[in-house]
């Protein structure tokens, strides 16, 4: 505990709870602290040149033994048997698997049970949990602080001073409360939140900051709702979320594979007891969200800021005062192919993908099937469901979620990041518009020329089935 | 990495915000194992357009970007960097980055500098009047010049200093080995490990 001048003990926030549980040095004359990393995740794409340059310092990796790997970016979802066709996918999984062997780090490989999506796979196993630090070279690492972890996503030559120390040198961040107060109503999901957070805050707004996500609709969240929130943290700026750990994290944690067992458990449950913010704790800014205003959300633009209620209409550049924002509406809306005043739910689109890291865990997966459910793809409309790793493929084929889907008239594929970003055979071609679970809707993210609207898993499935851009509240 | 103190070169107006990693290199040019050889990746997208400022004269020699409000956002990839660098670009101004963007720069040797959003307007005027006006950014005064535009900028103490020396981080944080080895002596037994399973 840390005491200040009149000796009673200071209020922290979760943030600086684990942050100074962490600090192996602290900075002095402006030089950042060095944090321990308790948990390293690792993909084959921003990982070959931070191998090669241990390779070339003569270094080793300092402790395998908090680091795995997986294989996702680059994974195809169709003939995950056969060789990959693609020459430099195919390279940069090889080298993957090379780099693992060579260095002594657990891989979990396409065919592997434990296959997918890095962000699906380090809950799924058990690994990530409260209190710890997580690092991957991947901007969707903020996923993690669903368990009250500090997880943030890493550059290349970060992953390099990680697996040489095991240590970051970081400059402390502020802190940024996100309470959404009330009770979502029934076909609003941890989805529409953070749509409408970052709507409300900006692409840049939680830069530089923590945030923590708090009040009564993120405690009725499951698990895989927080991570759906902390996930798209980065696309309001900030390269960390939280949430206080709770009986659900517990719930959800015990009896995985490397979660704590016995007197180890008992003492982790103990500790992390301790870890939410303490009453009268500052936070460095606050946000404030009724919750039960909320309504299904959807972006119309090209940053995930670009959003609105999907009973709304696509905006007016000319209404918008920021002169940034302005002109950023109009550059979007040109790319998008929009005009000021269309109502959303008049877009017709030209696929659907329910997937990525952000939104293809198996609660994801049945909340879909739930609307689809006995129902039609709509006429001309392609649907492509992506599990987030082998082990959600698996669960769902077990409750029959596959045959929901095939019987609706959708593609039920193998596990991996596939259209979220198109490094795959999984894109959009040019012009084509799609309704998407995922995270960004970048200008040519799911392939050069396609156009994304960013939507929850139950308006994945009413627009699948309109052919429009629809509400769950639409089709039941 | 090479020491520096102070940029010089022609300066390159990228007159929009919100400029993505995406956009700086597309996901499909992230499939190579190598750091270097990414420059006809950069803005790969927008270079398909042959009035895209890169494919103007002055400015593909280029080597100070100066862009819009949140450059650098969304992914982590330090092919961004990697990008710019091969390119041939040394700097970046602009009135703010995205977070991981910035701190990838850093480890790179690609300077980031943040001004005022209107100096970031005024360069861009100096430009636009004599295309080829050169942009300086001088690490040890922490100023950017152009024409009559004189500023400073912002940038962390620390990085300023590893960039000043040419440093690298990882012989820097083994400075602190002993206390990496201290800290892991009272790691708690709960704490997860990947290997073996349990």
């Amino acid at each position: 505990m840390n005491a200040d001048a009149t000796g009673l003990t200071k209020p922290r926030t979760l943030a600086e709870k684990v942050w100074e549980s962490h600090r192996v040095v602290t900075g002095e004359n402006g030089e950042p602290d060095l944090i321990y990393i308790d948990l390293h995740l690792i993909h084959e794409v921003t990982s070959p040149q931070a191998f090669d340059g241990l390779r070339l310092a003569g270094r080793p990796v300092r402790r395998p033994d908090l680091t795995i790997a997986t294989e996702d970016h680059n994974t195809p979802t169709l003939n995950i048997t056969a060789q990959i066709a693609d020459e430099t996918s195919r390279t940069q999984i090889e080298t993957l698997r090379s780099n693992a062997k060579e260095f002594g780090i657990r891989l979990h490989s396409l065919g592997d049970i434990e296959q997918g999506i890095v962000h699906v796979v380090g809950p799924q196993l058990g690994l990530t949990m409260p209190g710890i630090t997580v690092v991957c070279g991947d901007s969707h690492t903020s996923t993690h602080g669903a368990f009250g972890a500090m997880a943030f996503g890493i550059g290349t030559s970060e992953v390099e001073h990680v697996l040489a120390t095991q240590t970051l040198p970081l400059t402390p961040f502020k802190t940024m409360a996100i309470t959404v107060n009330g009770h979502l109503r029934d076909g609003v999901t941890a989805k529409d939140i953070i749509l409408a957070v970052i709507a409300k805050i900006s692409t840049g707004g939680g830069q530089g900051y923590v945030l923590e996500y708090r009040g009564s609709a993120i405690e009725e969240l499951s698990m895989e709702g927080r991570m759906t929130i902390c996930n798209m943290s980065i696309e309001a700026g900030a390269r960390a979320g939280m949430v206080a750990p709770d009986e659900t994290t517990f719930a959800y944690l015990k009896g995985r594979p490397h979660a704590p067992q016995g007197a180890d458990w008992d003492a982790a449950v103990e500790y992390w007891k301790t870890l939410p913010t303490d009453i009268g704790a500052t936070f460095d800014a606050e946000v404030i969200i009724d919750g039960s205003a909320l309504e299904p959300f959807v972006t119309w633009g090209t940053n995930p800021g670009q959003g609105v209620a999907l009973s709304d209409k696509v905006p007016n550049p000319t209404d918008i005062s920021d002169p940034n924002e302005r002109a950023a509406a109009e550059r979007a809306l040109e790319y998008m192919d929009l005009a000021p005043g269309t109502p959303m739910k008049s877009i017709p689109v030209d696929q659907v993908f329910m997937g990525s890291c952000t939104n293809s865990r198996i609660e994801d997966l049945r909340a879909f099937a739930s609307v689809i459910k006995g129902k039609k793809l709509a006429d001309g409309v392609k649907l492509m469901v992506v599990p987030g790793s082998a082990r959600v493929r698996l669960e769902a084929e077990a409750e029959g979620i596959d045959k929901i889907v095939e019987e609706f008239g959708g593609e039920w594929r193998f596990a991996g990041c596939s259209m979220c970003l198109g490094m795959n055979p999984d894109q959009l071609q040019p012009g084509e518009r799609c309704a998407s679970t995922s995270n960004r809707n970048f200008e040519g993210r799911q392939g050069a020329g396609g156009r994304t609207h960013l939507v929850s898993p139950l308006v994945a499935a009413a627009t699948a089935i309109k052919g429009t851009l629809a509400s769950p509240w639409d089709v039941s | 990495m090479e020491a520096i103190t102070s940029i010089t070169g022609i300066g390159v107006p990228l007159t929009r915000s919100n400029v993505d990693t995406d956009q700086i290199i597309p996901a499909e040019f992230l499939k190579r194992v190598t750091k270097t050889g990414f420059d006809d990746a950069l803005f790969q997208r927008w270079r398909q357009d042959p009035d895209f400022v890169l494919n103007k004269e002055p400015f593909t020699h280029g080597t100070v970007l100066v862009a819009g409000m949140d450059f650098g956002t969304g992914s982590s990839r330090e092919h961004a960097v990697w990008a710019l660098r091969d390119f041939g670009f040394r700097a970046v101004i602009a009135p703010r980055f995205g977070d991981i963007f910035r701190g990838n720069s850093g480890k790179q040797g690609l300077l980031t500098a943040v001004v005022p959003e209107s100096v970031v307007h005024d360069i861009w005027a100096a430009i636009d009047a004599a295309p080829g006006t050169e942009v300086t950014v001088d690490l040890v005064n922490r100023s950017v010049s152009c024409g009559d535009v004189h500023s400073p900028f912002d940038i962390d103490d620390y990085t300023r200093w590893r960039l000043m020396e040419g440093l690298d981080d990882i012989g820097l944080t083994l400075r602190h080995e002993s206390a990496i080895d201290a800290f892991e002596t009272h790691r708690e037994s709960w704490r997860p490990t990947t290997l073996p399973a349990r």
